[in-house]
Protein backbone atom coordinates (compact mmCIF):
# COMPACT_ATOMS: atom_id res chain seq x y z
CA UNK A 1 0.00 0.00 0.00
CA UNK A 2 2.78 2.24 0.21
CA UNK A 3 4.86 3.13 -2.75
CA UNK A 4 8.51 3.91 -2.12
CA UNK A 5 8.44 7.57 -0.11
CA UNK A 6 10.29 10.48 -1.03
CA UNK A 7 12.90 10.96 1.73
CA UNK A 8 12.79 13.66 3.91
CA UNK A 9 15.65 15.52 4.84
CA UNK A 10 16.55 18.38 7.24
CA UNK A 11 19.62 20.17 7.84
CA UNK A 12 20.65 22.17 10.59
CA UNK A 13 23.45 24.51 9.89
CA UNK A 14 24.30 28.21 10.59
CA UNK A 15 26.93 27.97 7.26
CA UNK A 16 25.33 29.50 3.92
CA UNK A 17 27.77 27.96 1.72
CA UNK A 18 27.49 24.54 3.24
CA UNK A 19 23.59 24.44 3.49
CA UNK A 20 23.57 25.38 -0.88
CA UNK A 21 26.17 22.66 -0.81
CA UNK A 22 24.29 20.36 0.85
CA UNK A 23 20.78 20.57 -1.25
CA UNK A 24 23.27 20.32 -4.80
CA UNK A 25 24.54 17.32 -3.67
CA UNK A 26 21.10 16.06 -2.95
CA UNK A 27 19.87 17.09 -6.72
CA UNK A 28 21.57 14.78 -8.50
CA UNK A 29 21.09 11.43 -5.91
CA UNK A 30 18.72 8.37 -8.18
CA UNK A 31 16.85 8.30 -4.54
CA UNK A 32 14.15 10.54 -4.10
CA UNK A 33 14.46 13.26 -1.34
CA UNK A 34 13.07 17.04 -0.57
CA UNK A 35 15.58 18.75 1.71
CA UNK A 36 14.71 21.75 4.10
CA UNK A 37 17.52 23.54 5.72
CA UNK A 38 17.40 26.04 9.09
CA UNK A 39 20.02 28.05 10.21
CA UNK A 40 20.57 27.62 13.78
CA UNK A 41 19.47 24.97 17.08
CA UNK A 42 16.74 27.29 17.91
CA UNK A 43 15.14 27.83 14.38
CA UNK A 44 15.66 23.63 14.62
CA UNK A 45 14.05 22.95 18.02
CA UNK A 46 11.03 25.75 16.82
CA UNK A 47 10.37 23.74 13.63
CA UNK A 48 10.88 20.47 15.52
CA UNK A 49 8.08 21.24 17.77
CA UNK A 50 5.45 22.79 15.71
CA UNK A 51 2.70 20.51 15.56
CA UNK A 52 1.98 21.32 11.80
CA UNK A 53 5.57 19.84 10.48
CA UNK A 54 6.03 17.28 9.04
CA UNK A 55 8.44 15.06 10.78
CA UNK A 56 11.70 14.45 8.51
CA UNK A 57 13.42 10.87 8.04
CA UNK A 58 16.67 12.46 8.79
CA UNK A 59 18.15 15.34 10.67
CA UNK A 60 21.68 16.46 10.00
CA UNK A 61 22.95 18.47 12.37
CA UNK A 62 25.73 20.58 12.56
CA UNK A 63 27.86 20.70 15.98
CA UNK A 64 28.97 24.44 15.94
CA UNK A 65 26.03 26.58 15.77
CA UNK A 66 25.69 29.55 17.57
CA UNK A 67 23.36 30.36 20.56
CA UNK A 68 22.36 26.77 20.80
CA UNK A 69 25.20 23.94 20.04
CA UNK A 70 24.60 20.69 17.72
CA UNK A 71 24.69 18.54 20.85
CA UNK A 72 22.33 20.57 23.32
CA UNK A 73 19.99 19.91 20.59
CA UNK A 74 21.00 16.47 20.23
CA UNK A 75 20.13 16.07 23.98
CA UNK A 76 16.81 17.85 23.75
CA UNK A 77 15.84 15.80 20.47
CA UNK A 78 16.27 12.55 22.38
CA UNK A 79 13.88 13.78 25.13
CA UNK A 80 11.24 13.78 22.46
CA UNK A 81 8.60 10.88 21.98
CA UNK A 82 7.92 12.14 18.57
CA UNK A 83 11.20 12.37 17.23
CA UNK A 84 12.58 9.13 18.39
CA UNK A 85 12.04 7.54 15.24
CA UNK A 86 14.07 10.35 13.56
CA UNK A 87 17.85 9.44 12.23
CA UNK A 88 20.39 12.08 13.98
CA UNK A 89 23.44 12.38 11.68
CA UNK A 90 25.98 14.81 13.04
CA UNK A 91 27.68 16.48 10.56
CA UNK A 92 30.61 18.41 11.33
CA UNK A 93 33.90 19.78 10.70
CA UNK A 94 35.35 18.22 14.07
CA UNK A 95 37.17 15.31 13.83
CA UNK A 96 37.84 15.46 17.81
CA UNK A 97 37.73 11.95 19.20
CA UNK A 98 35.58 13.62 22.22
CA UNK A 99 33.18 15.54 19.64
CA UNK A 100 32.71 11.76 18.35
CA UNK A 101 32.02 9.96 21.40
CA UNK A 102 29.94 12.66 22.94
CA UNK A 103 27.09 12.80 19.92
CA UNK A 104 27.40 8.87 20.37
CA UNK A 105 26.90 8.73 23.94
CA UNK A 106 24.60 11.11 23.49
CA UNK A 107 22.23 9.19 21.12
CA UNK A 108 23.14 10.39 17.69
CA UNK A 109 22.70 7.61 15.27
CA UNK A 110 25.49 8.50 12.57
CA UNK A 111 28.83 10.95 12.65
CA UNK A 112 29.62 12.64 9.34
CA UNK A 113 32.67 14.61 9.34
CA UNK A 114 32.29 16.79 6.41
CA UNK A 115 34.19 16.30 3.42
CA UNK A 116 35.76 18.47 1.43
CA UNK A 117 34.40 17.73 -2.01
CA UNK A 118 31.12 17.77 -3.41
CA UNK A 119 31.70 13.95 -5.00
CA UNK A 120 32.88 12.66 -2.24
CA UNK A 121 29.70 14.29 -0.42
CA UNK A 122 26.99 13.12 -2.65
CA UNK A 123 28.37 9.28 -2.35
CA UNK A 124 28.36 9.40 0.82
CA UNK A 125 24.88 10.57 1.58
CA UNK A 126 23.65 7.98 -1.09
CA UNK A 127 25.48 5.71 1.15
CA UNK A 128 23.81 7.14 4.67
CA UNK A 129 20.26 7.09 2.44
CA UNK A 130 20.71 3.65 1.27
CA UNK A 131 21.53 2.05 4.87
CA UNK A 132 18.79 4.71 6.38
CA UNK A 133 16.32 3.24 4.43
CA UNK A 134 16.80 0.10 5.37
CA UNK A 135 16.29 0.76 9.34
CA UNK A 136 12.65 2.52 7.45
CA UNK A 137 11.56 -0.24 6.04
CA UNK A 138 12.91 -3.79 7.71
CA UNK A 139 12.99 -3.22 11.35
CA UNK A 140 16.16 -2.93 11.91
CA UNK A 141 17.05 -2.28 15.44
CA UNK A 142 17.80 1.59 15.93
CA UNK A 143 19.17 1.00 19.44
CA UNK A 144 22.51 -0.02 17.10
CA UNK A 145 21.94 1.72 14.72
CA UNK A 146 25.55 3.69 14.97
CA UNK A 147 27.26 4.57 11.69
CA UNK A 148 30.65 6.79 11.79
CA UNK A 149 31.85 8.01 8.14
CA UNK B 1 18.56 -3.75 38.24
CA UNK B 2 18.30 -3.95 34.20
CA UNK B 3 17.31 -7.05 32.72
CA UNK B 4 17.67 -7.95 29.47
CA UNK B 5 15.00 -8.94 26.64
CA UNK B 6 14.70 -11.02 23.98
CA UNK B 7 12.47 -11.10 21.41
CA UNK B 8 10.53 -13.43 19.28
CA UNK B 9 9.50 -11.65 16.77
CA UNK B 10 7.34 -14.17 14.67
CA UNK B 11 5.48 -14.60 17.49
CA UNK B 12 4.98 -11.64 18.61
CA UNK B 13 3.66 -10.64 15.66
CA UNK B 14 1.36 -13.54 14.88
CA UNK B 15 0.01 -12.50 18.36
CA UNK B 16 -0.45 -8.86 17.50
CA UNK B 17 -2.78 -9.70 14.05
CA UNK B 18 -4.63 -11.94 15.88
CA UNK B 19 -5.47 -9.64 18.32
CA UNK B 20 -6.30 -6.83 15.73
CA UNK B 21 -8.30 -9.66 13.32
CA UNK B 22 -10.26 -10.90 16.00
CA UNK B 23 -11.47 -7.53 17.73
CA UNK B 24 -12.64 -7.02 13.98
CA UNK B 25 -14.85 -10.01 13.80
CA UNK B 26 -12.77 -10.79 10.64
CA UNK B 27 -12.83 -14.83 9.50
CA UNK B 28 -9.32 -15.70 8.50
CA UNK B 29 -6.47 -17.91 8.30
CA UNK B 30 -2.33 -16.89 9.04
CA UNK B 31 -0.29 -19.00 7.16
CA UNK B 32 2.95 -19.66 8.15
CA UNK B 33 4.69 -17.76 5.50
CA UNK B 34 3.60 -14.49 6.75
CA UNK B 35 0.41 -14.85 4.47
CA UNK B 36 -3.02 -13.82 5.39
CA UNK B 37 -5.96 -15.00 4.24
CA UNK B 38 -9.07 -13.53 4.76
CA UNK B 39 -12.47 -15.89 4.08
CA UNK B 40 -14.46 -13.26 3.05
CA UNK B 41 -15.15 -10.12 0.90
CA UNK B 42 -13.22 -6.91 2.18
CA UNK B 43 -14.54 -3.32 1.14
CA UNK B 44 -11.53 -1.23 0.19
CA UNK B 45 -12.22 1.03 3.36
CA UNK B 46 -12.41 -1.56 5.60
CA UNK B 47 -8.79 -2.95 4.32
CA UNK B 48 -7.58 0.54 4.55
CA UNK B 49 -8.62 1.05 8.47
CA UNK B 50 -6.68 -2.76 9.11
CA UNK B 51 -4.10 -1.77 7.74
CA UNK B 52 -3.53 1.47 9.55
CA UNK B 53 -4.38 -0.16 13.07
CA UNK B 54 -1.35 -2.69 11.91
CA UNK B 55 1.19 -0.12 11.10
CA UNK B 56 0.79 1.43 14.05
CA UNK B 57 1.90 -1.70 15.27
CA UNK B 58 4.69 -1.68 13.10
CA UNK B 59 2.70 -4.30 10.56
CA UNK B 60 1.77 -3.21 7.09
CA UNK B 61 -0.20 -5.39 4.32
CA UNK B 62 2.10 -5.23 1.43
CA UNK B 63 0.40 -5.38 -1.49
CA UNK B 64 2.51 -4.69 -4.89
CA UNK B 65 3.30 -7.49 -7.01
CA UNK B 66 7.12 -6.10 -6.53
CA UNK B 67 6.95 -5.49 -2.63
CA UNK B 68 5.54 -8.97 -1.95
CA UNK B 69 8.27 -10.48 -4.05
CA UNK B 70 10.78 -7.93 -2.15
CA UNK B 71 9.50 -9.08 1.17
CA UNK B 72 9.60 -12.62 0.35
CA UNK B 73 13.55 -12.05 -0.51
CA UNK B 74 13.78 -10.21 2.26
CA UNK B 75 12.24 -13.10 4.24
CA UNK B 76 14.15 -16.02 2.65
CA UNK B 77 17.57 -14.10 4.04
CA UNK B 78 16.45 -13.51 7.42
CA UNK B 79 16.00 -17.02 7.57
CA UNK B 80 19.30 -17.84 5.90
CA UNK B 81 20.74 -15.25 8.25
CA UNK B 82 19.56 -16.82 11.81
CA UNK B 83 20.12 -20.79 11.01
CA UNK B 84 23.06 -21.76 13.35
CA UNK B 85 24.11 -23.94 10.64
CA UNK B 86 27.27 -23.03 8.14
CA UNK B 87 25.16 -21.07 5.86
CA UNK B 88 26.96 -20.93 2.35
CA UNK B 89 27.24 -17.48 0.80
CA UNK B 90 28.16 -18.33 -2.21
CA UNK B 91 25.24 -20.34 -3.15
CA UNK B 92 22.80 -18.12 -1.97
CA UNK B 93 21.73 -17.00 -5.32
CA UNK B 94 20.76 -21.02 -5.97
CA UNK B 95 19.03 -21.24 -3.22
CA UNK B 96 16.64 -17.99 -3.87
CA UNK B 97 16.20 -18.33 -7.25
CA UNK B 98 15.03 -22.02 -6.27
CA UNK B 99 12.94 -21.31 -3.52
CA UNK B 100 11.15 -17.94 -5.39
CA UNK B 101 10.84 -19.41 -8.35
CA UNK B 102 12.21 -16.33 -10.09
CA UNK B 103 15.54 -16.18 -12.05
CA UNK B 104 18.43 -14.86 -9.24
CA UNK B 105 18.64 -11.65 -12.29
CA UNK B 106 15.04 -11.08 -11.71
CA UNK B 107 15.25 -10.82 -7.77
CA UNK B 108 17.97 -8.65 -7.85
CA UNK B 109 16.52 -6.42 -10.18
CA UNK B 110 13.26 -6.14 -8.49
CA UNK B 111 15.00 -5.97 -4.93
CA UNK B 112 17.37 -3.15 -5.98
CA UNK B 113 14.62 -1.03 -7.50
CA UNK B 114 12.16 -1.39 -4.36
CA UNK B 115 14.91 -1.17 -1.25
CA UNK B 116 17.82 0.88 -3.11
CA UNK B 117 20.08 -1.42 -2.49
CA UNK B 118 21.60 -4.81 -3.63
CA UNK B 119 20.38 -8.50 -2.38
CA UNK B 120 24.75 -8.71 -1.54
CA UNK B 121 24.68 -5.87 0.45
CA UNK B 122 21.62 -6.71 2.12
CA UNK B 123 22.58 -9.82 3.00
CA UNK B 124 25.75 -8.29 4.97
CA UNK B 125 24.00 -5.68 6.52
CA UNK B 126 21.93 -8.36 8.08
CA UNK B 127 24.41 -10.48 9.53
CA UNK B 128 26.19 -7.30 11.15
CA UNK B 129 23.20 -6.81 12.48
CA UNK B 130 23.30 -9.61 14.48
CA UNK B 131 26.77 -9.29 14.98
CA UNK B 132 25.68 -6.23 16.96
CA UNK B 133 22.88 -8.07 19.13
CA UNK B 134 24.87 -10.47 20.26
CA UNK B 135 27.98 -8.01 21.26
CA UNK B 136 25.03 -5.80 22.81
CA UNK B 137 23.56 -8.85 24.80
CA UNK B 138 27.45 -9.67 25.86
CA UNK B 139 27.57 -13.32 26.64
CA UNK B 140 29.70 -14.51 23.45
CA UNK B 141 33.19 -13.39 22.72
CA UNK B 142 33.94 -12.00 19.58
CA UNK B 143 35.31 -15.13 18.02
CA UNK B 144 31.97 -16.86 19.00
CA UNK B 145 30.47 -14.61 17.08
CA UNK B 146 32.42 -14.89 14.31
CA UNK B 147 31.86 -18.56 14.20
CA UNK B 148 28.17 -18.64 14.93
CA UNK B 149 27.89 -16.07 11.91
CA UNK B 150 30.19 -18.36 9.15
CA UNK B 151 33.02 -16.01 8.93
CA UNK B 152 36.23 -17.64 8.00
CA UNK B 153 37.92 -15.70 11.12
CA UNK B 154 37.70 -12.57 13.66
CA UNK B 155 39.91 -10.62 11.38
CA UNK B 156 37.18 -11.26 8.19
CA UNK B 157 34.17 -10.55 10.98
CA UNK B 158 35.77 -6.98 12.36
CA UNK B 159 36.40 -6.12 8.42
CA UNK B 160 32.83 -6.55 7.92
CA UNK B 161 31.64 -4.80 10.76
CA UNK B 162 33.98 -1.91 10.17
CA UNK B 163 33.51 -1.44 6.57
CA UNK B 164 29.64 -1.33 7.40
CA UNK B 165 29.47 0.62 10.67
CA UNK B 166 32.80 2.53 10.27
CA UNK B 167 33.34 0.92 13.75
CA UNK B 168 35.44 -1.80 15.44
CA UNK B 169 33.89 -4.76 17.16
CA UNK B 170 35.85 -3.28 20.24
CA UNK B 171 34.87 0.15 19.56
CA UNK B 172 31.03 -0.77 18.91
CA UNK B 173 30.94 -3.00 21.91
CA UNK B 174 32.48 0.12 24.20
CA UNK B 175 30.18 2.80 23.41
CA UNK B 176 27.32 0.63 23.63
CA UNK B 177 28.47 -0.59 27.08
CA UNK B 178 28.88 2.97 27.57
CA UNK B 179 25.60 3.93 26.80
CA UNK B 180 24.26 1.02 29.10
CA UNK B 181 26.28 2.22 32.19
CA UNK B 182 24.98 6.40 31.45
CA UNK B 183 21.35 5.16 31.59
CA UNK B 184 22.22 3.21 34.46
CA UNK B 185 23.35 6.04 36.15
CA UNK B 186 20.54 8.03 35.01
CA UNK B 187 18.05 5.46 36.40
CA UNK B 188 20.25 5.76 39.75
CA UNK B 189 19.98 9.18 40.44
CA UNK B 190 16.51 9.63 39.48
Amino acid sequence: MIKNEIIRILLADDDKDDRTDFIEAFETLKIATTVETVKNGIELMKYLNEPSTIIPHLLFLDLNMPKKSGLECLVEIKKIKKLKNLTLVIYSTSSSEKDIDDTFLNGANVYLKKPAHLIVLKKTLLHILTIDWQYHTSGLNRENYLLHL
Amino acid sequence: MIYYLKYDVQAICKRLVQEQLQNLGINYSLLNTNELDINQALPNDFLHALNSNLVKLGIEIVSSQKSILVQKIKDAIMELVNQEDKLILSKTSHYLAKILNHSYRYLSGTFSEITYTTIENYIILQKIEKAKDMITAGELTFTEIAWKLNYSSVAHLSMQFKNTTGFTPTLFKKIITQKKNNLILDTVNK
